[in-house]
């Protein structure tokens, strides 16, 4: 089982969300993260998907998002050169003692204070699931209190080079 | 011209030469049967809203057109559920139209309100629930393109009540363009092409057709296909009347209680064609030993059913008159320089031996009547000119078994859900289609039960549908499962408890007729079938017959167990 990401173009209209998901959970397969926003054509949605599954499940799904009546484009971007991002807010824990190493952390994965109190940081990192991963397992001894992400935004590369 | 939502609706169902629908009035669309009776439309009201949507999916079904059903919100909504989701199982183009409460209290838990749009997302193609005046015309015209276009289906259309009294300009749209709803029609050539060089490098092909073929209408080219290329022919329940019953390629159909010689052949072959088919679990039987030793083509329209079950060696994504009428094409030019005869001579020789050793049989020695003896019956007497329409279990498997259907849309039967009580009201539904046609239900005696109230409709509206209940006090499929793999533990499958269908016929004012002697069935159904009036025709047959040939669930096709 392999994480795949989709990229799911729809038109934007009441119920598009329920029947993307439904394609999942009706399935019984569960859905990773799932990231929604308007493109620049009017009335167009982009979806970012990712979700787990054997190649045969995944392929179903692909072949079941393009049946569905509102979708316009489903690419799954998984074996494709792509770029991924997801956005992390994360409140981590900041007495005097510790802020000091939180900085530095901060600096080397070239996150982003955004908020700041007597004993809490706010950080913003923007990245990949390579540097995300590390980032949350640093900050976790110092105590994260809230996390939100935004899930994966992708999108496929201009060049497809073989490296 | 200003026109009220109920008057928009009727006139886009003119347009769309819909000629009748079936229905269930209701708080929430008052407004659209206030304007019903200035209609060309007319409008049949059932007793029940699950037999308005099977009346419409049969109608559909006898046809080839759109159905048409009309209920309330709330419960009227709900009730129609089981028929829209008989309906998509079996890819039937049906429009279903529901009321909605006034779009101020939508979301507000108000009398009959529910949320039919989230409740058969899941079992209809597409649906809607119309929030403006403007789009109500549009959105009834793409209801009737996606419901007949591509892989057809139900769609739903929810109309909240306070749009149907509202007035604006009627404008129906010519054309339907949608950006995100191109379906595929056309095969590609190359494949075309390859599965050409298949069937002519192929000892032992066969055809493999389903309900696909039937809806697409391509039952001319499967049958020059089977005929011209010398390749036997095995359908599944859905695709019976395709290819006709009666010639000597036919196998009769495959899987669960398929014929022995459709069984093996599909053991056997070295290249299946699937046509239209979609590899259901009651088909395959146990996927890994399906068809182990053949190339497998799969043409169907939808890429879904591709790959879906079985891993298929060429696919061929066409709707499948394009994709047939291709095949003819391409092998036509052949016929002068390839012994397609020759070819598969010896393999065609086989699988018939397989036929005449293990024919399609039952014990017919004792004076009981036998379910299949009245089946067969009912073939003699109409000589396969009837529309059939079956409900769900024993009689079901009879009815696909021992009546040869020899042309298509004469099997109205729920294949892909399996809806008891399905039969009686697609029987009013074709019979409204065709008025003059012998319409026949074989039923059972649990599912007739099911939709019994349509009564009152088929003789209100004088639609003289002929019941034939193969009564054997059981839910006789499942009491078979049960004598087979749960050591007879009969639990709550002994209906000995049962109306008397003869006056249950007689009070609702039709005719009912009891057979207790077999020496009666023939003369008793050809008087039944001589009536113009709605018949039940009770027929007591032996209680514990079962359907033979049958692969046990999850077992290889070659496991059956035979009469």
């Amino acid at each position: 089982m392999k994480k795949h990401t989709l990229s799911v173009m729809v038109e934007n209209e009441p119920g598009v969300l329920s029947r993307v998901v439904g394609l999942f959970s009706g399935r019984g397969f569960n859905i990773y993260s799932l990231n929604v926003a308007p493109t620049l054509e009017k009335g167009v949605s982009m979806m970012t998907i990712v979700a787990e599954g054997d190649d045969q499940i995944i392929e179903q799904i692909v072949k079941q998002l393009r049946k569905l009546v509102p979708t316009i484009k489903v690419k799954d971007l998984t074996d494709l050169k792509s770029v991924d991002r997801e956005m992390v807010l994360l409140k981590v824990n900041a007495e005097d003692s510790k802020r000091a190493e939180i900085l530095r952390i901060v600096d080397i994965f070239r996150c982003k204070v955004v908020d700041v109190s007597v004993d809490e940081l706010t950080l913003e990192v923007t990245g990949d699931q390579g540097k995300i991963s590390p980032l949350v397992h640093l900050l976790t001894r110092f105590g994260i209190k809230e996390i939100a992400r935004s899930g994966n935004v992708a999108m496929q590369r201009s060049m497809q080079f073989d490296l | 011209m200003k026109l009220t939502g109920a008057q928009i609706l009727l006139k886009c169902l003119e347009k769309e030469g819909v000629d009748v629908m079936f229905g269930f009035p209701g708080g929430a669309v008052i407004d659209i049967y206030d304007a019903i009776p200035k209609s060309s439309v007319e409008h049949i009201l059932v007793r029940h809203e699950q037999g308005a949507i099977h009346a419409a999916d049969g109608y559909a079904r006898a046809t080839g057109l759109v159905g048409v059903c009309l209920v309330t919100s709330g419960p009227g909504a709900t009730n129609a559920v089981t028929g829209i989701a008989t309906a998509y199982m079996d890819s039937i183009p049906v429009v279903i139209f529901t009321g909605q409460v006034p779009r101020v209290l939508i979301g507000n838990d108000a009398f009959q309100e529910v949320d039919i749009v989230g409740i058969t997302r899941p079992c209809t193609k597409h649906n809607y629930l119309v929030q403006n005046i403007e789009e109500l015309a549009g959105t009834i015209k793409q209801a009737f393109y996606l419901a007949r276009s591509g892989r057809p289906g139900p769609v739903l259309v929810d109309l909240p009540k306070d749009l149907m009294s509202q007035v604006t300009e009627f404008k129906y749209p010519e054309e339907v363009k949608m950006r995100s709803y191109n379906p595929t029609s056309k095969p590609h050539i190359g494949q075309v092409r390859k599965v050409v060089k298949l069937l002519k490098k192929a000892k032992k092909p066969l055809i493999y057709s389903g309900g696909g073929v039937i809806s697409s209408g391509s039952h001319e080219e499967l049958t020059w296909l089977g005929r011209q290329l010398n390749i036997p022919v095995t359908s599944t329940l859905m695709g019976l009347g395709a290819f006709p019953g009666d010639d000597d390629l036919f196998l009769g159909m495959l899987g669960m209680h398929g014929t022995y010689a459709a069984n093996m052949a599909v053991n056997n072959c070295d290249l299946l064609l699937a046509v239209g088919a979609r590899f259901d679990d009651r088909v395959t039987g146990k996927v890994d030993t399906f068809a182990p030793n053949a190339t497998i083509v799969h043409i169907d329209i939808d890429p879904t059913s591709i790959q879906k079950n079985v891993s298929v060696h060429v696919p061929l994504v066409a709707d499948c008159k394009s994709a047939l009428a291709a095949l003819k094409k391409e092998t036509e030019a052949t016929l002068g320089d390839f012994d397609w005869f020759g070819s598969h001579k010896a393999w065609v020789d086989q699988v018939q031996t397989w036929g005449i050793e293990h024919p399609l049989t039952y014990d017919d020695s004792s004076d009981t009547i036998k379910p299949q003896y009245v089946v067969e019956k009912i073939y003699e007497i109409t000589k396969g000119d009837a529309i059939i329409a079956t409900e769900v279990g024993q009689n079901q498997m009879w009815a696909a078994q021992f009546y040869k259907y020899t042309k298509p849309n004469t099997l109205l039967t729920s294949g892909g859900l399996g809806t008891m009580g399905y039969g009686f009201p697609a029987a009013m539904g074709a019979q409204r289609a065709f008025p003059d046609k012998l319409v026949i239900d074989i039923a059972g005696d649990g599912s007739i039960q099911m939709c019994i109230q349509e009564m009152m409709t088929v003789v209100c509206n004088k639609l003289p549908v002929k019941i034939v209940i193969l009564n054997n006090g059981y839910l006789g499929m499942v009491r078979q499962w049960q004598e087979l793999f749960y050591e007879k533990n009969y639990c709550e499958t002994c209906l000995d408890a049962q109306p008397d269908f003869v006056k249950l016929a007689e009070a609702y004012g039709a005719d009912g007729y009891r057979v207790t002697e077999k020496k009666d069935v023939e003369s008793t159904l050809r008087e039944a079938f001589a009536s113009d009036k709605p018949v039940i025709i009770d027929i007591r047959v032996e209680r514990e017959e079962n359907v033979y040939p049958m692969v046990p669930a999850g077992a290889s096709l070659t496991e059956m167990l035979l009469v």
